[in-house]
């Protein structure tokens, strides 16, 4: 299947140039987003009956890892108003450039942090704490705040969208994820951006800011820090930026050999491995584990949360590629050939998600007519019951998720094992260990 | 042409694990009745078994705030106050694996306040494990094909 150029239609290509239904959209999710907040530190304390929980944990993470980023990739970041406040501020604007910038200090983020670590980090520290961030209003309203106010608080140190690009705990696992996903944001024309003068997509012009994201279009080959923000479509004097929808997963034909993103790989594989058993799973007392923070038993699921993410699953990944020849190097091979974990990891979200989020989406309803739990009734449906959806058909459904992310990263392997010049059933045999360990926990 | 073949064989292969009855042990209906302590945030015991056609008796009991136990598959429910014995019966009609879980908000960890029942043998799991094995030979024989 060959790319279909989406900006050539003419009604596509001007909204997205537009900065008016972009902002709409900004001023929605900010309102909303602010309320989660204020919901959370206001509100009813029961998770179910507020605001904050229900809209930001089954909502908002149901559309995100269900439709989101598997078909829109960064999507969600086009529309995330966390960098919006600092952005305004570090702009001096809301709209178009300014005749006069103000002088914030437009630090670079140093050079020894441009790479996910720092999110891969603020990932599993959230990870670690999810048990009582998933269900205590007041903790998901001060996470929400503290997201917000690092972003503001970062736009006025550093150039761009640095919290984003560097911290955002989702942000790194929404980029990683974004490779598999059918659109894309690319140049035309290779040649134009050569020789383009001033190169306005990176550093600005009248017509627009230079990329937030701190990528030189002219060099994007994946979608992983690519924000959709569409500034460089604004900018471009060229007309040669496009978006394109394209085959899933185009991206992993190149694998990428960077370390940080091998270990993302694994963060996104093994969190949702132990949420399904810690979560979804019988066992009371790893629920009691992960909700009693600061108790021995919570240290040892840090300890055994830690340990699978950084030593089980990728040690078995190291001694399965162990053996294989290959023109890389070890350490090379380890991290081109993890990439075809990411398939895989994506659904291993959506299998566990779907059964979050369908058994708890009735709580939508209610907290929508009464969102912090104040015995309100705004729009009639506050004394909605809870009630399951589709739980007959969620096994079949997991399944379908389970097995096609292993086809799907099977397939993967192949290729990046083509471009390792090595094998990729180790790979393969791999991915068919952990998908069985999946099926068990969720099944 | 041969990929194609293979590849064909591998669907119908792949519909026959995924659709076709798998065999059953006949087992006389028996009446089965379990007392369940609910507690927060977990069941105890938090896995039961059954047979196809058994008569389950649940008997759910609260041992601190109140609780409820609503079947996934069956949807059917109880609630049970501190202290109370409440009981739920039905017949375990439909095989295979199923959560249930507490019905009543009864603090932060509710959502995740979950058991298992198991009627029968669990056919989605066996007939997962054939899917994905079939997926891994399947991927498997084309790479050494190209090769």
């Amino acid at each position: 299947m060959s790319k279909i150029e989406l900006t050539r239609n003419p009604f596509i290509k001007n909204t997205l140039k537009s900065r008016y239904p972009q902002l709409a959209v900004f001023i929605v999710m900010l309102v909303g987003y602010i309320f989660a907040i204020l919901a959370g530190l206001l509100g009813t304390p029961v998770g179910s009956h507020n605001f904050s929980i229900v809209f930001v944990w089954i909502a908002w993470w149901g559309i995100l890892i269900l439709v989101a980023v598997p078909f829109f990739g960064r999507g969600w970041c086009a529309v995330c108003p966390i960098p919006l406040p600092g952005e305004w501020l570090q702009r001096g604007a809301v709209l178009s450039p300014p005749d006069k910038r103000p002088k914030w200090l437009n630090l670079r983020w140093p050079k020894a942090l441009r790479n996910i670590w720092l999110q891969n980090i603020s990932f599993l520290l959230l990870a670690l704490f999810s048990s009582v961030l998933l269900t205590t209003p007041n903790i998901t309203g001060i996470v929400l705040a503290a997201m917000l106010f690092a972003a503001i608080g970062l736009s006025t140190v550093f150039e761009r969208r640095s919290f984003c690009r560097y911290l955002c705990p989702v942000g790194g696992f929404i980029g990683l994820c974004s490779q598999t996903a059918p659109i894309e944001l690319r140049i035309k024309d290779k040649q134009v951006c050569v020789t383009c003068d001033g190169k306005p997509c990176y550093n600005g012009s009248q017509s627009g800011y230079g990329c937030p994201w701190d990528v030189f279009p002219g060099g994007l080959t994946k979608n992983t820090h690519c924000g959709l923000c569409m500034e460089c479509i604004r900018t471009c004097p060229h007309d040669n930026i496009a978006i394109n929808l394209r085959p899933f997963s185009d991206d992993l034909a190149k694998p990428s050999r960077r370390i940080d993103e091998a270990f993302k790989a694994f963060i996104i594989l093994g969190s949702a491995m132990i949420y399904a058993g810690v979560l979804l799973g019988p066992w009371g007392t790893l629920k009691d584990a992960t909700y009693n923070v600061g108790t021995s038993t919570w240290f040892m699921y840090v300890i055994i949360f830690l340990a699978m993410i950084f030593v089980i699953l990728p040690g078995f990944f190291a001694l399965g590629i162990l053996q294989t020849k290959s023109i890389l190097p070890l350490k090379q091979r380890f991290a081109s050939l993890t990439n075809s974990l990411i398939p895989l990891g994506l659904m291993f979200w959506v299998a566990f998600s779907l059964s979050f989020v369908l058994t708890n989406a009735s709580y939508i309803l209610a907290a929508l007519s009464d969102p912090l739990g104040l015995g309100w009734n705004l729009f009639g449906t506050a004394s909605a019951a809870w009630q399951p959806m589709l739980t007959s058909i969620l096994a079949p459904m997991q399944i379908l998720a389970l097995v096609g992310g292993l086809i799907w990263s099977a397939r993967t392997a192949q290729k990046a094992a083509n471009e390792a010049r090595t094998s990729s059933i180790p790979v393969i045999v791999y991915c068919f260990i952990v998908t069985l360990v999946m099926l068990w926990l969720l099944v | 042409m041969k990929s194609r073949f293979i590849l064909l064989l591998l669907i119908m292969t792949g519909l026959v694990v995924a659709f076709a009855p798998l065999p059953v042990q006949p087992n006389a209906p028996q009446e089965r009745t379990f007392r369940v302590e609910a507690g927060q945030f977990a069941y105890s015991p938090s896995e039961l078994k059954v047979n196809p056609g058994d008569l389950v008796a649940i008997q759910l009991v609260s041992t601190d705030v109140v609780h409820g136990l609503y079947v996934d598959g069956y949807d059917i429910s109880i609630e049970a106050d501190p202290g109370q014995t409440k009981t739920l019966s039905f017949v375990a009609d439909k095989p295979g694996s199923f959560r249930f879980r507490c019905n009543v908000t009864c603090g932060a960890m509710h959502p995740f306040m979950i058991g298992k029942l198991i009627v029968g043998s669990n056919n989605w799991f066996i007939r997962s494990i054939g899917l994905a094995a079939l997926a891994t030979i399947g991927v498997i024989v084309s790479v050494k094909q190209k090769t």
